[in-house]
């Protein structure tokens, strides 16, 4: 089935801004899919609020945009009532990681079967520019306007403490990159975590004197290495890419079956 | 009525209730005076195939109920207080992608963490317009252990029926008191499936065109129908939309579908009403306190009646309106500062012969409360 | 029959809840009576002031909670404290020695009997002790028939310690002498 045929393509041209990278990882997305030859009905994607979350209207898939932050605690609902759905999450970077950052960690310990995309730009887009848990010390933001002195998570260390089995980074430059980690995480038993830098040239871009959307994918191109690559001892402030985690560990809902084989035979009381 | 009989707590009535009218999957969070609703179910849902699961928090349990009933199954979590506060931004989610659902909140004294082990009536106004934006909401109650099974076997058909979140509202007294029950064989009871859709696959679907009969046919994600769901307003296939006329009609649509059925959906229980002088207007477990002083009036020839209401909301305005205004005196028996009082003020002909006898020390209403309250309106003395 | 009303009080831990929760499903149960059963507690697991309050009659039962008992059991000296001045007058009051010094000018009945002692001496094993309570309580005030309520004690303890509660029961059953 061609790419085209998982979008809803009435909606388009889309919501984002000119230059966003949002439009480039939902063509990786929906690559992998196509590469791993999904049908339609065993797809939901469930998204939370933001720039991010509106990747779901554009797929034909069984789709539910939730609450801003929450996308995790509804994915969760439904792949654990029907575990053979595949169930992909985006969100942004505040979406996932300051308001929806326990839901976040928990689905990490929980390991239950779905993928979450982590689209970072580093910044809250759709109400306007303010710093967010990614943006990190020294961005400038509408809410940091002498510049930000908050610390920023780093979302690999966050899912790999947090117990993650399956925990990559690409950006939207790496496109190709994007659909062979995608496919990896969506065929990953557990619960995979992809985290795709992407550019907001229309705020973070603007505010930080990037000129523009190719200037932010050059920093992309520059600025990252893969895993342990020679680049990365050279220059050690350069960002990893590729996939940090990749491990076996027994399955949230495969472990539920577990209890209700036991229940059913009467061992629990 | 014939059947199994058991001796237990409300709460335990309502998982036998829950899972009578077969709910399948439970996420929850635990808390005082809720938590044996999760105890009870991690122990019986998976004897059943059913799903139990324990969330991060109360807001993620609520979340992960409207994403479970999505997929098809009859979903419930229960909670308290400040579990019912966090989970509020949710509840309208499911509201306004009319998603059904149960939450049972059995209520303890607050404002904030309050009176944790103490009961009180006070989440009324809360499960009323604790969420934002205007909406209706179903709230049913009960006050004794039948009952609360029975109503929460309601509470899941009237999930069903009206693809709506509908709450329960049940108090510590209530929720811990034990008491006789009697579970009647599968089938005694009606039961109410939810209404799937006819439409074939490749056949345009719109899951929120109701139809004629104002129901809307759902389809389980997993199916073949793909739709979409918001929390925003939405076209009649799901999509976000800012349409006026789409606003609007949605609006009046969620407010409609629930305000225009209060014989389906409003139940209360009369007793000794038709010629009552003294109407006592009572809920839950303080209902058993006004019983015991209705009972104690009729012995002495007093002309004082009950009316025991088991839906709060949509509040039930007429049956309210019937009894009370033909009475001289209606005083409202509760465990709050007067939060049905303003209801029933709000609904008879003569506002002022409305009273309020309350407690809201953590303490459950007790007889004396209301024969002091009923001396002193009737005039003989304190 | 006449309404009874039974409060059972203790620290937290000693199985107070649990005698009366017993005791009403042996009225449902067994007898076909009307019971409700209710407690108040706080926060504490183990400790605190524990009361449960169960009342039994033929007839429905409306307000759950008994304001003025005519059985209360009190198993430590700060339930006594708290609870004694409620009974009705002419009720009676059950009491451990070991644990509680009554107040010798109540207008209550106070049966004082060596429950602690007496399991830890017969059956090594305090963990019967509300057991051997409930035993005494139905020999005192014979509300419902001991068989009833050995009935629901079985039915509420592992079968494992069947044995074990049941020598409780009667223990508790003989120590009253009519």
């Amino acid at each position: 089935m061609p790419v085209q045929d998982y979008i809803r393509k009435r909606f388009f041209p889309h919501i984002w801004c000119g230059g966003c990278g949002h439009g480039i990882i939902l063509k990786g997305i929906l690559s992998a899919i196509e590469e791993l030859q999904l049908q339609k009905k065993d797809v939901v994607m469930v998204s939370g609020i933001g720039c991010s979350s509106r990747i779901v209207g554009y797929t034909d898939f069984h789709t539910l945009h939730t609450l801003h932050g929450r996308a995790l605690a509804f994915a969760t609902g439904v792949k654990f009532s029907k575990p053979s759905l595949n169930v992909i999450v985006p969100m942004g970077d505040g979406d996932a990681m300051a308001i929806g950052g326990n839901h976040f960690i928990h689905a990490c310990r929980r390991n239950i079967n779905m993928t979450a995309v982590i689209m970072n730009n580093r910044i809250y887009g759709m109400t306007g520019g303010q710093f967010s848990p990614l943006s990190g010390q020294g961005v400038m933001a509408t809410t940091a306007p002498l510049g930000n002195i908050d610390y920023a998570f780093d979302t690999v260390e966050l899912a790999k403490g947090a117990g993650g089995t399956f925990v990559a980074r690409t950006t939207a430059y790496h496109y190709a990159e994007i659909v062979s980690i995608m496919k990896k995480a969506i065929q990953h038993k557990g619960f995979s975590v992809v985290e795709i830098l992407s550019q907001c040239p229309t705020y973070f871009g603007r505010k930080n004197k990037m000129k523009g959307a190719s200037e932010m994918m050059d920093f992309f191109k520059d600025r990252t290495t893969s895993i342990g690559s020679d680049a990365k001892k050279a220059d050690p402030t350069l960002i990893e890419r590729g996939i940090f985690v990749q491990k076996e560990s027994s399955e949230y809902c495969e472990n539920y079956d577990k209890i209700i084989e036991m229940a059913s035979k009467g061992k629990e009381s | 009525m014939e059947g199994k009989v058991k001796f237990v707590q409300g709460n335990e009535a309502c998982v036998e209730g829950a899972l009578y009218a077969g709910c399948n999957f439970f996420a929850g969070y635990p808390i005082t005076p809720s938590t044996e609703v999760a105890e009870l179910l991690a122990s019986r849902l998976p004897k059943g195939g059913g799903k139990f699961i324990q969330m991060e928090d109360e807001i993620a349990s609520m979340c992960a109920i409207i994403g479970a009933s999505l997929t098809g199954s009859k979903t419930l979590t229960a909670t308290s207080g400040p579990g019912f506060s966090l989970k509020q931004e949710a509840l309208g989610y499911a509201i306004m992608a009319e998603i059904p659902c149960v939450i049972v909140n059995v209520q303890r004294g607050g404002p904030s963490t309050g009176n944790p082990t103490h009961v009180a009536q006070s989440d009324v106004m809360q499960a009323r317009w604790g969420t934002h934006g205007d909406h209706s909401i179903v709230a049913m109650t009960a006050s004794n252990i039948q009952d609360i099974f029975e109503i929460t076997i309601d509470a899941f058909n009237i999930a069903e029926t009206f693809r709506t979140p509908v709450i329960l509202l049940f108090d510590e007294v209530v929720g811990h008191m034990r008491e006789k029950l009697v579970i009647p064989e599968q089938g005694k009871i009606p039961v109410i499936e939810r209404l799937r859709t006819s439409v074939p696959p490749g056949t345009d679907y719109h899951p929120y065109l109701p139809r004629t009969d104002g129901r809307l046919p759902m389809s389980d994600f997993g199916g073949e129908h793909r739709y979409n769901v918001t929390g925003l307003f939405h076209d009649m296939w799901g999509f976000p939309s800012e349409k006026p006329e789409l606003v609007h009609n949605l609006m009046r649509h969620l407010i409609d579908k629930i305000d225009t059925h209060p014989n389906q959906i409003c139940k209360t229980k009369q007793y000794f009403l038709d010629d009552a002088e003294t109407v006592l207007v009572s809920y839950g477990a303080s209902a058993r306190t006004a019983m015991e002083v209705m009972n104690y009036s009729r012995e002495r020839e007093r002309k004082v009646g009950l009316l025991e209401l088991q839906t709060l909301w949509p509040f039930p305005r007429e049956t309210v309106a019937k009894y009370c205004d033909q009475a001289k005196r209606v005083i409202v028996v509760e465990m709050n500062m007067g939060q049905v009082m303003e209801q029933v003020k709000a609904s008879v002909k003569y506002p002022n012969h409305v009273f309020l006898c309350n407690r809201y020390d953590g303490t459950l209403i007790n007889v004396d409360d209301v024969k002091n309250v009923l001396r002193v309106i009737e005039g003989r003395g304190f | 029959m006449e309404k009874h009303k039974i409060v059972f009080s203790g620290s937290g831990g000693q199985g107070v809840i649990t005698a009366a929760v017993i005791l009403a499903e042996a009225a449902v149960i067994y007898e076909n009576l009307h019971a409700v059963q209710t407690q108040s507690y706080g926060p504490e697991a183990r400790g605190g002031a524990t009361r449960s309050d169960v009342v039994i009659s033929d007839t429905q039962i409306n307000y759950p909670k008994v304001t003025h008992p005519n059985l209360l059991v009190c198993l430590t000296q700060e339930s006594y404290n708290k609870y004694s001045n409620i009974v009705l007058p002419g009720g009676l009051i059950i009491t451990d020695p070991r644990h509680v010094v009554p107040n010798v000018n109540s207008d209550s009945i106070i049966k004082e009997l060596p429950l602690y002692d007496t399991v830890m001496e017969k059956l090594g094993n305090q963990i019967v002790l509300n057991v051997c309570m409930l035993g005494a309580v139905i020999k005192i005030l014979p509300v419902l028939k001991p068989e009833s309520v050995l009935k629901a004690v079985i039915d509420r303890v592992n079968p494992k310690f069947k044995d074990l509660n049941t020598k409780a029961f009667q223990l508790g059953y003989d120590m009253v002498k009519k």
